[in-house]
């Protein structure tokens, strides 16, 4: 990863001289150490800006609807997936966007690091598959596999599906006996241990919508939870609104997840939102065998109909 | 949607599915009737309900 971002600031610059890209859309700098903000540059001077780490856990999908002319960007294999899916979902047009593809070796959980450490984290290192991080009481080595966020452990398409440019070699697709060992075993629970697992994971929300917002696929110009002609669903801290929140946002994206994990890494209490769209993930990939944003031709299985869908739940 | 449903713990029978056409007045008797004993069987939801005081 400390190669490619050469590569990536090298075409970024090559992009915008030649004009062929009016903005490029990538991770800078952020304001603490192992943190990210999104960027979009226009001019060529300010590539230097870029960055790529393993703390780059967003998605920048998220930011292509909202933009207009010919964009270039930076695309792991979940970002990549959540573009093919802004394309079918006729959000952005494919000739209108110049993909750098990072193959992605997995981004890191940085609360799992935070919690190592009591004093303040003042500076981070990465080489390899190695990551020094350094506080003002001490200074620790850790292997970045064993620090990988949930959803990067289980994630079988590293490698970017659609990309203009590659900024490092493709790398080998991990291989998971069982993707759904997480999900399974909340499916063994009975009814009122379930209840009460989800009661408990979202007790601590405070309904700052990061979760949506970080999301590529909440686009729409105005989200069910900010409707007030009707008022589908309250907006105070009642836990049967914050519940009903998580429950219809997850439902929002049946068939359309990619499991990027950006939910997860935006939400400051630390709320497990992925443990909602990971069942919806198992079941489409169950009934329809259907994996979101690999494919550019298919259509998502909730927008076709085939005779051989399941339909034993209506009568 | 009964996948997600019963995921988090609320029971999928309370939430039915039918497709009848306005001229099967027999078939919505049947469905409503069964959907009727289903959900009396489960009782009073107590899940995901509003208190308001």
């Amino acid at each position: 990863m400390d190669t490619c971002i050469e590569k990536i600031k090298e075409t970024a610059g090559r992009l915008l001289e030649e004009e062929k890209v009016e903005a490029f859309i990538g991770f800078a700098e952020g304001t603490i150490p192992m943190a990210v903000n999104p960027v979009s540059i226009k001019t060529k001077e300010d590539v230097s800006k870029l960055v790529f780490n393993s703390f780059c856990g967003l998605n920048l999908a998220n930011y292509l609807p909202k933009l207009k002319g010919r964009i270039g960007i930076v695309a792991k294999g979940c970002d990549s997936r959540n573009i093919v899916t802004h394309i079918i979902e006729n959000q952005i047009a494919r000739e209108n966007l110049v993909i750098i593809g990072v193959p992605c070796s997995g981004m890191v959980d940085k609360r799992k690091i935070t919690s190592c450490f009591d004093g303040e984290i003042t500076s981070f290192f990465e080489e390899g598959d190695s990551i020094t991080v350094t506080s003002s009481e001490k200074s620790e080595t850790f292997k970045k596999e064993e620090f990988l966020k949930a959803n990067c452990r289980l994630c079988m398409h590293r490698n970017p599906v659609v990309y203009d440019e590659l900024a490092c070699d493709l790398i080998e697709e991990q291989a998971c006996d069982n993707p759904f060992e997480d999900v399974e075993k909340i499916e063994a629970l009975d009814r009122e241990e379930k209840h009460a697992l989800f009661q408990d994971l979202t007790k601590n929300c405070i309904r700052c919508y990061a979760c949506r917002n970080a999301c590529p696929l909440c686009y729409c110009p105005t989200c069910f939870v900010d409707e007030s002609s009707p008022q589908w669903v309250g907006k105070g801290q009642d836990k049967t609104d914050i519940d009903t929140f998580h429950f219809l946002r997850a439902f929002h994206c049946a068939g359309r997840c990619t499991d990027c994990g950006a939910c997860v890494e935006a939400c400051p209490m630390n709320i497990d939102v992925r443990m909602f769209t990971r069942k919806l993930i198992k079941d489409s990939y169950e009934m329809f065998g259907w994996e979101a944003g690999l494919d550019l031709q298919t259509r998502p299985p909730l927008d076709t109909y085939k005779p051989e869908d399941p339909d034993d739940f209506i009568k | 949607m009964g996948g997600l449903l019963e995921h988090i713990g609320i029971e999928k029978d309370r939430v039915n599915f039918s497709w009848i056409s306005s001229a099967e007045a027999t078939k919505f008797v049947d469905v409503v009737k069964e959907i009727t004993e289903k959900v009396k069987a489960l009782g009073p939801n107590t899940k995901l309900k509003k208190q308001y005081n």
